[in-house]
């Protein structure tokens, strides 16, 4: 009984949340890598962007719930996507098209891409707020639990609930499509093998005829895709705050090159390692070791390595260990 | 075929192509020597759309094609190789040969899901060709080989066997023979005749090896310094007086006489 008590316990604090947010890091160094496989260039406007396209789907969530148009027991916010993902790929298309595509014809080093990239960065976060304003925002609406705490105790006779929200279903279920879908362009499509082509010797490339210009268009459209699925099913999962995802800026580049900055594999598993680390970081596991030691046993203190105001420390951390250690990141070598 | 116009490039204080104009004709073999560090590969590179001229025009087939990117040079019909290789290192050698053709399938985002069928068949005819292409280039034992892994020769005559994916019109080729051994240096030349005779392939061609090149080329051009020295038969331009003093420097060929 203790046993289950503590399994749930963790999954319920632990490993359902990391798997959540892990996803959602996922998508978004997926979206850095694709950009940087292609580009060769770190993208530190991403977080920015994923806030541009979170609330432009905002936006047409307001609009669609004020014509009454919703989606029943899901997020009204499910039916905006399409459209956020359309707005987004706009914005990101007029980056390209006024900022990196003047550097890529003088072919400009990569560190000048990366610093036009901040430029934008601090663009967007301006323009953001302008819009939306500096308060919290809650746009999940719909069924909220898949799972309730209590009627899980109830219904399970343990001390412990097990909650399970439906943005967590989401999230996972979207991110699972997304990297299918992603998987399959990229070895199956002709654009996605010329993607790879390119990526792999851009000279060469072009030899076999690969139009570059349309290269650059279908990454950022896919980087745009990517951006939106991050930012949305981050901020359905918790809120909208303007600063939210250029804090999640660190975790995510953490991620990418943790998995060797280009690999998509690797960005998926660089995701989750983060995710894990940073929430098993700072969860205090006193409770759950309370119901794995004998009875009547506790631990002294709360048994957690880091308080929650820490935990981008944790992506820190793991940034600078990975680049001291293997600064490839775990998968080397081939990248898209 | 290829006319080049008084072009110039220069990298930083290096002058390495001259203002000079030349003409590639159609269906000859053309080809190109110099000394080391003559411009030839730069002027490769200029018609190749690799980088723009900074001065000067290059027509191609009576069409002024200065500036363009190779991409589109390729849906032109020309093909070049590199002097030194470039190959796609995460693709095995066949992979890489079969890239050449990927512009040319017909696929949409529709026809990748509802006609794999019509797709497979195009496939399975550029694996037929890619089958006979590595045959012939004696790299058929390491087609499943990524490419990066091959040796500097294997990756040479990858190289050229890129260019005999597809049909061109005009080819390019940078030192193909460098690095190969004589054997097949041999069949190489036998190769590009053939493709030259029968599907009449136009050839320019950068290469040391005076053998090779009377044997194949008529005419040769001869570059140093970024200009055009001369241009003729193997023969007469291994007895100019210019070309051996170019090569081997002021003063040389009176010494040698
Ligand atoms: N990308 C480049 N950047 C700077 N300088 C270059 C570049 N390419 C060529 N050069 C310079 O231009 C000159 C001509 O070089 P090029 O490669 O065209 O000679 P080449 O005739 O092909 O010689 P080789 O027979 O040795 O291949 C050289 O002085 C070289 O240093
Ligand atoms: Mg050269």
């Amino acid at each position: 009984m203790d046993f289950l008590n503590a399994i749930v316990l963790l999954s319920n604090y632990v490993l359902i949340p990391s798997l959540v947010y892990g996803s959602q890091l996922a998508l978004g160094a997926l979206g850095v890598t694709i950009v940087f496989g292609i580009m060769r260039f770190a993208n530190f406007a991403h977080g920015e962007m994923m806030s541009f396209a979170t609330v432009s789907t905002i936006f047409i969530t307001w609009w669609f719930q004020s014509i009454g148009l919703t989606a029943g027991i899901l997020p009204t916010a499910l039916l905006a996507l399409p459209f956020g993902i359309l707005i987004t790929g706009l914005l990101v298309w007029a980056t390209e098209r006024s900022v990196f595509s003047y550097y890529r014809q003088r072919k400009s080093k990569p560190v000048i891409f990366v610093i036009a990239s901040v430029g934008v960065m601090f663009m967007l976060n301006g323009v953001v707020r302008l819009f939306i304003g500096t308060d919290e925002i809650i746009f999940m609406d719909g069924l909220k639990f898949l799972i309730k705490a209590g009627e899980f105790k109830k219904w399970s006779g343990l001390n412990e609930g097990l909650a399970l929200k439906q943005t967590q279903v989401l999230t996972v279920l979207l991110a699972i499509l997304a990297v299918a879908w992603l998987f399959w362009f990229l070895q199956k499509t002709k654009m996605g093998k010329a993607m790879r082509a390119f990526s792999d010797n851009e000279d060469l490339a072009l030899l076999s005829g690969i139009d570059p210009e349309k290269v650059v268009r279908a990454t950022w459209f896919i980087s745009a895709v990517l951006i939106t699925l991050a930012g949305v099913l981050y901020g359905l999962d918790k809120s909208y705050k303007p600063l939210i995802y250029f804090h999640l800026l660190l975790p995510i580049f953490a991620a990418a090159i943790v998995g060797g900055i280009g690999q998509p594999l690797g960005a998926i598993l660089g995701g989750y390692i983060v995710a894990f680390s940073e929430v098993a970081a700072t969860y205090a596991f006193k409770k759950f070791l309370r119901y794995l030691g004998p009875e009547g046993w506790s631990p002294e203190d709360l048994v957690q390595l880091l308080s929650t105001e820490y935990k981008f420390a944790v992506s820190f951390l793991i940034l600078v260990l990975v680049l001291l250690i293997r600064p490839t990141g775990l998968f080397k070598g081939r990248v898209l | 075929m290829i006319s080049v116009r008084n072009l110039y490039k220069h990298f930083g204080g290096v002058q390495a192509v001259n203002g000079i104009s030349l003409e590639i004709q159609t269906g000859l073999i053309t080809g190109l020597i110099g000394p080391n560090g003559a411009g030839k590969t730069t002027l490769f590179n200029l018609i190749a759309g690799t980088f723009p001229p900074d001065q000067g025009q290059i027509m191609l087939d009576g069409e002024d094609v200065s500036g363009l990117r190779p991409h589109q040079l390729f849906s032109k019909g020309l093909l070049r190789t590199f002097q030194i290789p470039h190959e796609f290192h995460s693709l095995t050698a066949r992979e890489n040969l079969m890239m050449v053709t990927l512009t040319l399938l017909r696929e949409t985002l529709i026809s990748a899901w509802f006609q794999r069928k019509t797709l497979h068949q195009q496939e399975r005819k550029i694996a037929m060709k890619a089958e006979e292409v590595m045959e012939f280039l004696n790299i058929r034992h390491v087609a499943d080989e990524l490419a990066g892994n091959l040796s500097g020769g294997q990756k040479k005559l990858l190289e050229l066997g890129r260019t005999m994916m597809v049909d061109a019109k005009v080819v390019i080729l940078d030192e193909v023979g460098a690095g190969v051994n004589r054997t097949l240096l041999k069949e190489i030349g036998d190769a590009i005749e053939l493709m030259n005779q029968e599907k009449g392939y136009t050839f320019c061609m950068i290469e040391h090896d005076m053998d090779f090149i009377s044997r194949l080329c008529n005419p040769v051009i001869v570059m140093a310094e970024g200009k055009l020295l001369t241009e003729g038969s193997a023969e007469e331009v291994k007895s100019n007086e210019m070309v051996i003093e170019a090569y081997l420097g002021r003063g040389a060929s009176s010494g040698l006489n």
